[in-house]
């Protein structure tokens, strides 16, 4: 008798939540744009998926609270475990159950890879922060990215390198079994050889080396002035070690593989000087626009300093609604028209604007070695 | 030419280390005839020896030497008993995949217990570097390349001059009639792995000071290319070890310095092959009959 009452009472409460949560949603649609975030908060790159997270709901906090937004926006989040099938599967929950009208994530290429492909072939419009393969915005018109790609990398560096640091001959030491740093050398040298550089010798490795003596001694005996070597930061750190072991001095360049806190270990804080690579942002950067990004997200959490990663998840989430605010009605196509339209957007590195490939034409910045701490060196604009 | 000879000198310390691992296979096949698979990983568990000795206990180089060489020996004597021994007069095709066993057994377990991560090592020797008619050597090259032929010229002395060498020698020329003229074979055998254990050791933490990075499959490819080198000086010839060690760290250095890095490897086997069809013996070996 008691447990029938308690049943029937359940019963009673649960029909009555649901009712009301379905009102709400009803309710709430009319005064709200859902945009859906398909990022990696657990798995083997979950660091990133948090970063790039946090820097997308700070944005969104922000707008939100600025008054500038015609209708309020707000982020349905998921995690795509860091797994490709799931990346693809949680673009197709969000825009199907949750009725998003963007999407915003995933981090790495191969996941935005996947999920991109859903985006395109349900034409909403899908903004990558981070993913840099230029793979990517191949996939179609629905799909955009919020930083630059890896050729971009190659071409910045080789301008830094002939202009800034007055390299006539340069060497290239490159990791033979990364398209990254293949690609990175390839644009490296084509840029160099264009401004009127030669290139002086062009050594391959593979991951996992421990032995760079012979191909620096080969370098050195070519007389470069500077070495450029793209690649991963354990192989970079030997590198650098023995180069200096061995009395090279000149300076030794690469991508955005240099940016790791373990360099200093494998290398050694001593043989850490005169080192120059290209990377998204840089907390030290003191223009306004990140200073007042990195003062904004140290306050909402708890004293962080935001690492690249979080910069381009503000970066994507701003831009994303941005678009969504400029889109009258708001629809998925709408919004991947102002999307594309975007123009002289002020972002954390300067205005920048979409390629007709959809990728942005944005500064990368230069970080500099000293001791094994990075120092911000110069933002160049593309 | 300097680049040359700067592009040998290169080749001679890493050619040491070689040296150092190849002398613990030869010894162990001159007496019982067995490839010991294991050793790479011996070198491998001298340099995380050496890595814990120096950056937990902060031991200075000398006292971490000696303790990785102390640790790897006593890891191959231990080997030995539990793997070898009980299959000593089982087909030489057992023994053997025993060995490829033991290896995989000690590579997983270091991943499992300490993960796939490369490690740092700390900086153990001082890091000059001299300049001579324009060739860079670093101390460090010279300390490694001093440190293998003080072990060198160790062993050889050992093996030479003492009675435990002279028992090791009789055991390696006829097993059978050795145990007859009283010597225990068991205790030679146990030995022969100890000291062949302690050279890889020894390479092992050369390696980590001198490379810096040290990881729980590292032993795998110089484990295979100091076998190359035993082949290379004649299997079973202790002073053929040293020269096949020696030979092929320069000619590692050379291929990578004038030709390219990424035929580095194919060239170390490419020796093995060539060896193999032209002298099969070994630079230093004697044509012999298989004792039937």
């Amino acid at each position: 008798m008691k447990s029938k009452t308690i049943l029937i009472v359940l019963l009673v409460v649960v029909v009555a939540v649901i009712g009301i949560f379905a009102a709400v949603k009803r309710g709430g649609g009319k005064e709200e744009i859902r945009i859906g975030g398909n990022f990696e908060l657990t798995g083997n790159v979950a660091s990133f998926g948090n970063s790039t997270l946090k820097g997308v709901q700070l944005a969104l906090e922000q707008a939100n609270a600025s008054g500038e937004l015609k209708k309020k926006v707000v982020l349905v989040q998921v995690d795509n475990k860091s797994d490709v099938a799931e990346a693809a599967n949680m673009a197709t929950k969000l825009v199907e159950q949750d009725k998003v009208v963007a999407l915003v994530g995933p981090v790495i290429s191969t996941n935005a890879i996947s999920a991109g492909k859903v985006a395109q072939s349900l034409k909403v419009p899908m903004i990558s922060p981070t993913a840099t393969n230029p793979v990517l915005t191949e996939i179609g018109e629905y799909v955009f990215r919020a930083c630059f790609i890896d050729d971009f990398q190659g071409r910045v560096m080789a301008d830094f390198a002939y202009n800034q640091l007055g390299s006539r001959r340069a060497a290239i030491l490159f990791d033979n079994g990364s398209d990254y740093a293949k690609g990175l050398s390839k644009y490296f040298k084509e840029t160099f050889t264009q401004l009127g550089g030669t290139i002086v010798a062009e050594e391959a490795y593979l991951a996992g080396d421990t032995e760079f003596k012979p191909q620096l001694t080969k370098i050195n005996a070519a007389k470069a002035d500077m070495i450029y070597i793209p690649g991963y930061y354990q192989e970079q750190g030997l590198i650098a070690r023995q180069a200096r072991q061995m009395g090279i001095n000149v300076p030794l360049t690469g991508g955005d593989g240099w940016d790791s806190s373990e360099l200093v270990n494998i290398a050694g804080a001593e043989n850490l000087n005169q080192i120059y690579f290209t990377n998204h942002y840089s907390p030290d950067d003191n223009s306004p626009n990140v200073q007042s990004f990195v003062a904004a997200y140290k306050e909402k959490y708890n004293g962080e300093v935001p690492d690249a990663l979080a910069a381009l998840g503000y970066e994507g989430g701003r831009l994303l609604i941005n678009a969504i605010n400029n889109a009258d009605p708001v629809t998925p196509e709408n919004i991947q028209k102002a999307l594309s339209a975007t123009k002289n957007f002020p972002g954390l590195g300067g205005e920048f604007t979409f390629d007709e490939n959809r990728n942005p034409i944005k500064s990368a910045v230069i970080i500099e070695l000293v001791n094994g701490k990075q120092v911000f060196k110069t933002v160049v604009q593309p | 030419m300097n680049e040359f000879l700067q592009q040998v000198i290169n080749g001679l310390s890493l050619g040491s280390v070689y040296a150092l691992i190849a002398l613990g296979y030869t010894m162990v096949y001159g007496i019982v005839r067995l490839i010991n698979f294991a050793h790479g990983d011996i070198y491998m568990i001298g340099a995380f020896i050496g890595f814990f000795t120096t950056r937990v206990l902060h031991l200075s180089f000398i006292p971490a030497l000696i303790l990785s060489m102390a640790c790897a020996s006593l890891l191959g004597v231990i080997i030995e008993r539990l793997a070898y021994k009980p299959l000593r007069h089982a087909p030489r095709i057992a023994i053997l995949i025993t060995a490829i066993g033991v290896s995989f057994l000690i590579e997983y377990s270091m991943i499992w217990a300490f993960s796939p991560q490369p490690r740092a090592y700390p900086d153990l020797l001082a890091n000059y570097q001299l300049q001579l008619a324009g060739l860079i050597i670093t101390a460090q090259q010279l300390f490694i390349l001093g440190i293998a032929i003080i072990l060198m010229l160790g062993l050889h002395f050992l093996v030479q001059k003492t009675k435990s060498g002279k028992a090791m020698r009789a055991v390696s020329y006829d097993m059978d009639a050795a145990a007859l003229m009283g010597i225990n074979v068991n205790s030679v055998i146990s030995f022969t792995f100890a000291i062949g254990s302690a050279l890889a050791g020894a390479a092992g933490l050369l390696v980590g000071v001198y490379y810096n990075r040290i990881d729980p499959l590292m032993g795998i490819m110089p484990g295979l290319k100091a076998f190359v080198a035993a082949v290379l000086g004649g299997i079973g010839i202790i002073p053929g070890a040293m020269v096949g060690g020696i030979i092929m760290g320069v000619a590692e250095s050379l291929v990578s310095g004038f030709l390219s890095s990424t035929y580095r490897d194919a060239v170390a086997f490419a020796i093995l092959i060539i060896i193999l069809l032209v002298k099969p013996t070994g630079l230093l070996g004697k044509r012999s009959v298989e004792k039937v």
